[in-house]
């Protein structure tokens, strides 16, 4: 008995040992290796490129939706693209025409009269869980021949590999789409501030909430869409969150807090993608990491703060 | 010369009423107090005299000078988070945002009308401290000069010394008077407390079920309906 669990313990020792050992070897292979990268496949500077304004965007909209409480909206959002790419797959359609105009319809549904229409809390919990059952359900009924059924699902669900074999066509799309996101917060910022910080007072003085509403709408879900490429259906929410609660720790003004998330945001993304490459280790799941370590690093800086201040 | 007016006018929420038979007129200058019990739909009539709302049946009407969207408002217990972060500066300016249009920056003109209004209400040195660090009384402020930069004479405030201290509740009335008086923006203006009303107001609007009173502040001492209210008002305190 006792010598059973012994070798158990030494044998998880040794394991742990051994992903040291690689990892050692591969942090000494890293030049070499994203040398190799760069200079040989294009795709790893595309993936960059991808990776630069997914981040930003999502860390743009991530400030909305915290301070908005709409966080759930985002998650719930994901998994309803997950059900729609599950439906585009079966038909053999391009993923993005299905899943961005159901997202889209959705995402304007839930947040169409702002807060007080809401469906609460448990509808979107509802609606989210049951995409993702559905989906999964009719992708196993319907594609009974696909040998690497559970391989797309894990893609979808976690981001791909295929953030490093981007077409350019994807790029395009991406950087498209974007762009059309960063000037909508550069030009109506003014606006997008006065409808999240007091709605009634936006409305009563003229500003037209229900067509800025609609607006963030429409580029919450757009941005869950073309997350989607870079870490996968599961782990959108942190991509949207984390940067939104990093530079609400460390700033006080809302033009503070929307530039520096933007920053944090990239950084974290290219951090993670390089990392990623480093370790072959999966993208999305590397960035994410990366995003709480950089959360965990503004709780203790606001930490310091605070307690220098006393 | 008037600027609103209210005719029979019915508010409250899904067509059943919380206050009916509402009817009074504000001119360019008034002091307008609005009296009643809680729950009597003081900021249902606040909420539909601001467009927030429609009315249940009646007539709004809107003097040419006023448009519809040129009244500042000071809300009841703002639901503004704790955690927002947004800098006295930001909250101000963003008063001035119905006269920008779709301009992605502010104007000069527009950071002169924040300037002026902080300035005016003594909060230019909290101009880039963070809103959610503030007192109550210095929020208020804040809120006040926000809703002043979005109007060039009407205010609308729903009950804004609720939870302030003494002290400060006599220095915001004696602010609001001074805005009143010396600036000559029209206020309207909920409040719970009835002397204050008595004491600012040059009219005074009863809301509460059955019968309102619309009137000076002197016939609404005089009134049946006025000694009743201030007669309970009186023994409340005591
Ligand atoms: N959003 C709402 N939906 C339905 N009823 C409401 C709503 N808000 C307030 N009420 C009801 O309307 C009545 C009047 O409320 P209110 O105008 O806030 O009163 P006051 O400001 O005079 O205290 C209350 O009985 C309240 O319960
Ligand atoms: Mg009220």
């Amino acid at each position: 008995m006792l010598n059973a669990h012994d070798t158990t313990v030494s044998s998880a020792l040794e394991n742990i040992r051994s992903v040291f050992q690689s990892m050692g070897v591969a942090l000494e292979a890293a030049p070499a290796k994203l040398d190799a990268y760069f200079t040989q496949f294009k795709f790893v500077k595309f993936a960059l490129i991808v990776a630069i304004l997914i981040a930003l965007c999502a860390a743009l909209l991530g400030v909305t939706l915290v301070l908005k409480r709409y966080s759930m909206i985002g998650d719930g959002l994901s998994h309803v693209a997950f059900g729609a790419m599950t439906v585009a797959m079966i038909f053999s359609l391009t993923p993005v025409y299905i899943s961005m105009p159901v997202t889209v319809l959705t995402a304007v549904l839930l947040l169409r009269g702002g807060k007080r229409k809401l469906g609460g809390d448990s509808a979107i919990a509802m609606l989210s869980v049951s995409s993702l059952a559905l989906g999964y359900l009719l992708l196993n009924l319907f594609s009974g021949s696909s040998s690497n059924l559970s391989g797309d699902v894990c893609s979808i669900l976690f981001g791909s590999t295929s953030i490093l074999t981007l077409r350019e066509s994807d790029v395009i799309l991406c950087a498209t789409l974007a762009a059309v996101v960063i000037f909508v917060y550069i030009f109506f910022h003014n606006q997008i501030f006065a409808v999240t910080f007091d709605e009634d007072f936006a409305k009563a003085t003229g500003t037209k909430v229900t067509a800025y509403h609609l607006l963030i709408a429409v580029i919450t879900a757009v941005v869950i869409v073309i997350s989607m490429n870079l870490v996968g259906a599961l782990l959108i929410s942190a991509l949207i969150v984390f940067p939104a609660l990093c530079a609400m720790r460390l700033f006080r003004s809302f033009r503070g807090v929307i530039i520096s998330a933007a920053i944090i945001s990239v950084f974290c993304a290219v951090f993670g993608i390089l990392l990623a490459i480093i370790f072959s280790t999966p993208v999305g799941s590397t960035i994410v990491a990366a995003d709480l370590l950089a959360f965990v690093i503004c709780i203790i800086i606001d930490a310091i703060k605070r307690g220098t201040k006393r | 010369m008037e600027l609103l007016r209210f005719e029979d006018v019915a508010v409250g929420y899904e067509g059943k009423p919380v206050a009916e038979h509402l009817s009074f007129a504000v001119h360019a200058g008034d002091y307008l107090c609005i009296v009643g019990e809680n729950g009597a739909g003081k900021s249902t009539l606040m909420k539909t005299l601001l467009s927030l709302q429609t009315p249940l049946s009646g007539k709004i009407t809107y003097a040419g000078a006023l448009k519809k969207n040129e009244i500042g408002y000071l809300p009841q217990q703002t639901e503004i988070q704790r955690d927002f972060p947004a800098t006295v500066r930001e909250v101000v300016l963003s008063g001035c945002l119905n006269r920008s249009g779709l301009r992605p920056f502010y104007s000069g003109a527009q950071k002169q009308t924040a300037k002026k209004w902080m300035e005016r209400l003594d909060i230019t040195k909290l101009q880039s401290k963070s809103y959610r660090a503030l007192s109550g009384g210095q929020q208020q402020r804040v809120l006040l000069a926000r809703a002043l930069c979005a109007t060039k004479s009407v205010i609308v405030l729903d009950e804004p010394v609720a939870g302030l201290d003494p002290l400060v509740t006599a220095d915001l009335y004696a602010l609001i008077g001074r805005l009143n008086k010396e600036d000559g923006i029209t206020i309207i203006m909920v409040s719970h407390d009835l002397s204050a009303a008595l004491t600012y107001a040059d009219h005074i609007l009863q809301v509460s079920r059955g019968s309102n009173f619309f009137g000076t502040t002197e016939d609404y001492r005089a009134s049946e309906l006025g000694k009743l209210f201030i007669g309970k008002a009186g023994d409340s305190d005591a």
